[in-house]
C-alpha cells in the first residue's frame, strides 16, 4: 500500500461489568425504557459526587496487560470540559496525563503476509455521554431527546500509534482486537454502540483528517478507503488536505466534514479532585494471574498440540467459546478432523445462519466427527446432519442419521457396485480411456444409485477409477 | 443551649415551638430565609411530640444553607439558573440530621453559588445583619448566620470554601466551624471549588457545634474524598481547658490592613487564654502572602467547570422559546448567572485554558503545597494558632460589592485555612463598636478536639456569646 497512515482510537464499553463507572446504576439498559438506569450521580445533580468502581479500574488493567501495555504506578481521573446535550455534567471524566496503561503493542497479519507489531500509545478509562435521539435526520430534526441510561457506563479508550498502512490492516487489527476483549470476558460485542472508532488518517505528507465515531468494522473499512480517494484527489488536483474532523455517513459511505482545527475545542482538562488518586501498582500482579491464555498463545499451542494447520488454528482461536468448544469436540474425536469440520463447515453454516457457536451441542458435533472418523457417514451426509441440527433443532445425530437414512453403506456392497457398475458401462469405460476424465463421472452417478446415495461421491470416484485402470 | 432547647422541648410542645419560631421568621426582615419547610417542619414536630425518639438533635429545627441538597426543598443556591429545582435526595449531612432527629425549618440565602463575602450576590437580594441592617451579615453563609444570630433558628448549617462559614460567624457574633477537608460528606453539597470546601455548623454556643459535628462528621462512602475511620464524639473532653496548650500566633495574620478594633479585641483573647493557662509564641506562616491569589485562581477554576452543569436542560430554570442548543443554554446561563459568577467561571476558564494551565492553575497547585506545608511546619511547635477571623468587621451593604477586589482581600486570614485543609473555628471575642468581632482558631488536620476544647475554654471565660442583638 503506498504511504497511507492510520492511527485508530477504539472506545469499548466494558458491559459485563454490572454497575456503571461511578455510581451503582445498572448496566444492563438495553431494552429499557429511556432515563430509566440513572441516579443522581450520572445525571450529573447538582452536588452528587462520582466514585470509581474499582472494578472496572481492574478490567482496563486487564486489557492494558492484555495489550502488553506498561501499567502505571499510579493513575488519575481528569475532568474533559465540553458542553453537550449528553453530557450532564457539562464535562467527562476521563484520563489525560497518567492513564491505566501506556506502550503496548498487538500483533497483526499485515496486508503483506508478514506478521507486524502494531504499538498502543495507551489505554484508558472515561465515562460514556448519554445519548441523543433525533426526531428525523440529524440535520432536519425539529427537536432531539436525551437518554441518560448510557450516561456513565465504563469506557476504555485504545489508543494506538499510527502503524497501520490499509483500511484492511485497520479491519484486521480490530478483529484482532475485538478477539483478544471476547477472551478477557470484558466486553459483549453483540450490544449496540459498544465498540465505537475514531480513525486517524494521512497520506504521506499530508494533513491528517480524523472520521469520528464509527459503529462496525465495514464502517471502519469503507470511511477509510473513502479517505484514502478523497484525499488522493485532492492531492492529484494539488488541494491541500486540511487537518478536520469529518463524520462518517454510513447510507452514502462518505465523510462529511464536521470542523476544522481552526475551531477545535479547548477541553481545559484538569484533574478531578473528587476522584483520589489510586496507586494501581500493586494490583497487577493478582490481575495478571486471571489472564486467561490470550489468542495468538492459544493458536500456537493449537498447532502444536493438535498438529493443525495454521489457518484452521486461527480460526478457531478468533472467539474463546469456539475455540473451548473445538477442544471439548477434541478431547472425544480426531482433532484434525474436528478442526476441519467446525472450522470449516460447522463456522460457515452458522455465519450463514448468524448463529454462535452456542446454537451447537459439543457432543453434538463430537458424535458426527467420530462417526465421519469411522466412515459411519459420508461429508455430505455430516453437512446434512449439522444443517438439521441447526434449522430442527431436534433429535441426535445419530437419531438423524437414523431417520434420513444416511448411514453409509458397507465398503463391500460399494466395491461390488463398482464392479457391477464398470462392467456395465463399456462405453464411458472406452471414453475415458480415450482421455476424457468426465466420462468416469457416469460411472460414479451409476454406483451411486445402485448404493442409493449413501455411498461417499469422492471416495466412489476413486474407487472406479482404480477399477477401471486395473481392467 | 440546644442541650437548654433540648430540655424545653420536653415539657413543652415542639409544635407549638415551631409555630412561634415561623411566626417570627416569617415577621422577619433579615430576608435570611429563601425557602421555608412549614409544612414537613410542623409535621416533623409532631411526630416528635409523640414520639420524641433518642437521636442527638431530637426535635431541634436547623436551618439549612440553601447549597446543600434537601429532597423535596427547593436548593437554588440563591441563583436564578436554578429557581424551582426540587431535589431528589438528601445530602449525606441531611441524612445524618434527620436520622438524629433534626427538623429542616427551611433553606437559607447565600452568596450565589457561595460566591461572595457578604451574601449581597444573591438572586433575592442581600440578607441583613441582625447587629446592624445596614450591614451586610458577611458571607457566603449569610443567611445560616443571620438565622442564628437573628433567633430566627437555634442552629444551622452552612459551608465554608474560603470561609464562608467563618466570615458570617464573625460578622454576627456567634460560633461557626470550618472543618478538616473529608471530615464532613460532601454528598450533596453544590459544588463551587470541591477541593476545598467543607460543610460546617453555625451555633450559639462552642457546645452546639460540637453536637452538630457528632451528627454530621464521620465516613461515607459517596465521597471519595471523604475521611476513613470511626465517627469522632466531640462532647467528652470538650471542658478539658487549655493548662499547658501551646498557641501559635502568626505575625502575618496581624499589622497593616486589620481594624485596630479587631485586632485589640484578638490580643485580649489571646490574653485571656494565656489566664487560662495557655502559652502562646509568635510564629511564621511565611507563604500567607500569595494565598489569597492562589486560593482565586484554585476555586474559580474548579467553580469555571462545576457550574457548567447548569444548562437549564434537565433542572432549574428555562424560559421555554427554544432555539438551537448552542443559543438555547447561552441564553440560559446568561440570564441565570449573576455578574459575580459570570466574572468567576469566566477567570477560571481563562486559568484552565491551553497554555495558560501551567501559567495559573497548576501554580497555584504549587503555592498550595508550601502553604499546607507552612501550617505542618508550625504545628511541630504549637498546638494551635490564633488570629482574627476577618480583618474587620462587617460592612455597609453595598459599600464594597462593586470593588470585587476589595472583597476578596477580606478573605485573607481565612483562606489559607481551606488551602491547607486544616480546621477552623470562629468564636465571638469582642466588638468593634456596636459590630461583633471574632477569633479564628486553627487546628492540625483533624484536630477538630483541640479547636473545640480552646473555644469551650474561652466562651466559658466571657461574656460574648451571650450577647443579643435588639431584636427589632
Amino acid at each position: 500500500m503506498d504511504d497511507v497512515i492510520i492511527g485508530l482510537e477504539i472506545h469499548v464499553q466494558l458491559n459485563r461489568l454490572q454497575s456503571k463507572m461511578f455510581c451503582g446504576c445498572s448496566t444492563a439498559y438495553h431494552d429499557s425504557l429511556p432515563n430509566s438506569h440513572t441516579c443522581p450521580v450520572c445525571l450529573g445533580l447538582p452536588g452528587s459526587l462520582p466514585v470509581i468502581n474499582k472494578r472496572a479500574v481492574e478490567y482496563g488493567i486487564k486489557v492494558g496487560l492484555a495489550l502488553n501495555c506498561k501499567i502505571e504506578e499510579e493513575t488519575l481521573f481528569y475532568r474533559k470540559n465540553y458542553y453537550y446535550p449528553d453530557l450532564p455534567k457539562g464535562f467527562q471524566i476521563s484520563q489525560y496525563d497518567y492513564p491505566l496503561a501506556t506502550k503496548g503493542h498487538i500483533m497483526i497479519l499485515g496486508d503483506d503476509g508478514a506478521e507486524r507489531n502494531i504499538r498502543i500509545n495507551r489505554a484508558h478509562m472515561e465515562e460514556d455521554p448519554g445519548r441523543l435521539v433525533h426526531a428525523g435526520t440529524i440535520d432536519k430534526a425539529k427537536y432531539t431527546m436525551v437518554d441518560y441510561n448510557r450516561c456513565g457506563m465504563p469506557l476504555l479508550e485504545v489508543v494506538t500509534e499510527p502503524d497501520l498502512c490499509s483500511p484492511k490492516e485497520a479491519r484486521v487489527f480490530l478483529d484482532k482486537l475485538k478477539s483478544i476483549l471476547d477472551y478477557l470476558d470484558v466486553f459483549d460485542g453483540t450490544q449496540e454502540g459498544s465498540m465505537r472508532i475514531d480513525a486517524n488518517i494521512s497520506l504521506k505528507g499530508g494533513d491528517r483528517s480524523e472520521v469520528k465515531n464509527i459503529t462496525g468494522f465495514k464502517g471502519v473499512e469503507k470511511a477509510l478507503s473513502y479517505e484514502i480517494t478523497r484525499q488522493k484527489n485532492l492531492q492529484r488536483r494539488n488541494i491541500k488536505v486540511v487537518q478536520e474532523t469529518r463524520h462518517f455517513d454510513e447510507l452514502r459511505n462518505i465523510t462529511v466534514s464536521i470542523r476544522s482545527k481552526v475551531g477545535a475545542h479547548d477541553y481545559r482538562y484538569f484533574p478531578e479532585c473528587d476522584l483520589a488518586v489510586l496507586r494501581i501498582a500493586p494490583w497487577v500482579p493478582a490481575i495478571r494471574a486471571t489472564l486467561p491464555e490470550l489468542p495468538d498463545i492459544k493458536r500456537e499451542r493449537f498447532v502444536k498440540q493438535y498438529s493443525l494447520a495454521d489457518d484452521h488454528a486461527k480460526s478457531l482461536t478468533s472467539e474463546i467459546k469456539l475455540a473451548n468448544f473445538y477442544e471439548a469436540v477434541a478431547a472425544r474425536a480426531a482433532p484434525r478432523l474436528a478442526a476441519v469440520w467446525i472450522a470449516d463447515v460447522l463456522k460457515g453454516e452458522l455465519n450463514y445462519r448468524d448463529l454462535s457457536i452456542e446454537s451447537f451441542q459439543e457432543e453434538h458435533m463430537a458424535e458426527i466427527v467420530q462417526m465421519l472418523e469411522q466412515s459411519k457417514i459420508s461429508e455430505d451426509g455430516a453437512v446434512q446432519i449439522i444443517r438439521e441440527l441447526l434449522d430442527k433443532k431436534g433429535g441426535t445425530p445419530g437419531e438423524i442419521v437414523l431417520a434420513l437414512g444416511l448411514c453409509r453403506a458397507e465398503d463391500d456392497a460399494v466395491q461390488k457396485a463398482v464392479r457391477e457398475a464398470v462392467a456395465e458401462s463399456a462405453a464411458a469405460v472406452a471414453d475415458y480411456k480415450a482421455g476424457s476424465e468426465r466420462a468416469l463421472n457416469f460411472v460414479v452417478g451409476l454406483v451411486m444409485k445402485k448404493t442409493r446415495g449413501k455411498a461417499d461421491a469422492g471416495e466412489v470416484h476413486k474407487l472406479v477409477k482404480a477399477e477401471v485402470e486395473k481392467a | 443551649m440546644l442541650s437548654e432547647l433540648k430540655d424545653r422541648l420536653k415539657a413543652e410542645s415542639c409544635e407549638e415551638y415551631l409555630c412561634r419560631l415561623f411566626e417570627k421568621i416569617e415577621k422577619s426582615s433579615l430576608n435570611a430565609f429563601t425557602t421555608l419547610a412549614k409544612e414537613s417542619a410542623l409535621k416533623d414536630a409532631r411526630l416528635f411530640d409523640k414520639n420524641p425518639g433518642q437521636g442527638l438533635l431530637a426535635g431541634v429545627p436547623i436551618a439549612i444553607k440553601g447549597s446543600i441538597s434537601t429532597k423535596g426543598i427547593e436548593t437554588n443556591c440563591s441563583s436564578r439558573i436554578l429557581r424551582g429545582y426540587i431535589p431528589p435526595y438528601d445530602a449525606h449531612v441531611i441524612e445524618r440530621l434527620k436520622a438524629e432527629g433534626a427538623i429542616i425549618v427551611g433553606k437559607t440565602n447565600m452568596d450565589e453559588f457561595a460566591m461572595g463575602t457578604s451574601t449581597e450576590t444573591s438572586c433575592f437580594g442581600p440578607t441583613k445583619n441582625p447587629w446592624d441592617r445596614a450591614c451586610v451579615p458577611g458571607g457566603s453563609s449569610g443567611g445560616s448566620a443571620a438565622v442564628v444570630a437573628g433567633g430566627e433558628a437555634p442552629c444551622s448549617l452552612g459551608s465554608d470554601t474560603g470561609g464562608s462559614v467563618r466570615c458570617p460567624a464573625s460578622f454576627c457574633g456567634i460560633v461557626g466551624l470550618k472543618p478538616t477537608y473529608g471530615l464532613v460528606s460532601r454528598y450533596g453539597l453544590v459544588a463551587y471549588a470541591n477541593s476545598l470546601e467543607q460543610i460546617g455548623p453555625l451555633t450559639h454556643t462552642v457546645e452546639d457545634t460540637a453536637l452538630l459535628m457528632e451528627a454530621i462528621s464521620g465516613h461515607d462512602e459517596r465521597d471519595s474524598t471523604s475521611a476513613e475511620g470511626e465517627r469522632h464524639c466531640y462532647l467528652p473532653g470538650l471542658e478539658d481547658g487549655v493548662a499547658g496548650l501551646k498557641i501559635g500566633i502568626p505575625k502575618e495574620y496581624f499589622g497593616e490592613g486589620v481594624n485596630r478594633d479587631v485586632e485589640k479585641a484578638v490580643w485580649e483573647a489571646i490574653a485571656t487564654l494565656e489566664s487560662l493557662g495557655a502559652s502562646w509564641q509568635e510564629i511564621s506562616l511565611p507563604h500567607t502572602r500569595y494565598a489569597l491569589a492562589a486560593y482565586y485562581v484554585i476555586a474559580m477554576s474548579e467553580a469555571s467547570s462545576n457550574l457548567a452543569r447548569f444548562d437549564g436542560l434537565r433542572y432549574g430554570s428555562r424560559q421555554g422559546d427554544d432555539k438551537d442548543w448552542h443559543t438555547t443554554f447561552s441564553e440560559i446561563r446568561a440570564k441565570g448567572f449573576g455578574p459575580e459568577v459570570k466574572r468567576r467561571i469566566m477567570l477560571g476558564t481563562y486559568a484552565l485554558s491551553a497554555g495558560y494551565y501551567g501559567r495559573y492553575y497548576l501554580k497555584a497547585l504549587q503555592v498550595r503545597t508550601l502553604i499546607k506545608e507552612d501550617f505542618l511546619c508550625a504545628f511541630k511547635d504549637v498546638d494551635l494558632i490564633a488570629s482574627p477571623t476577618m480583618p474587620i468587621p462587617a460592612f455597609k451593604i453595598g459599600e464594597r460589592i462593586n470593588d470585587p477586589l476589595s472583597l476578596y482581600m477580606a478573605d485573607v486570614f481565612t483562606v489559607p485555612i481551606n488551602l491547607a485543609g486544616v480546621p477552623a473555628i470562629s468564636v465571638p471575642c469582642g466588638f468593634a463598636g456596636h459590630l461583633p468581632v471574632g477569633l479564628q482558631l486553627i487546628g492540625p488536620h483533624f484536630g477538630e478536639a483541640t479547636v473545640l476544647r480552646t473555644a469551650q475554654a474561652f466562651e466559658a471565660a466571657t461574656p460574648f456569646h451571650e450577647a443579643q442583638p435588639e431584636v427589632i
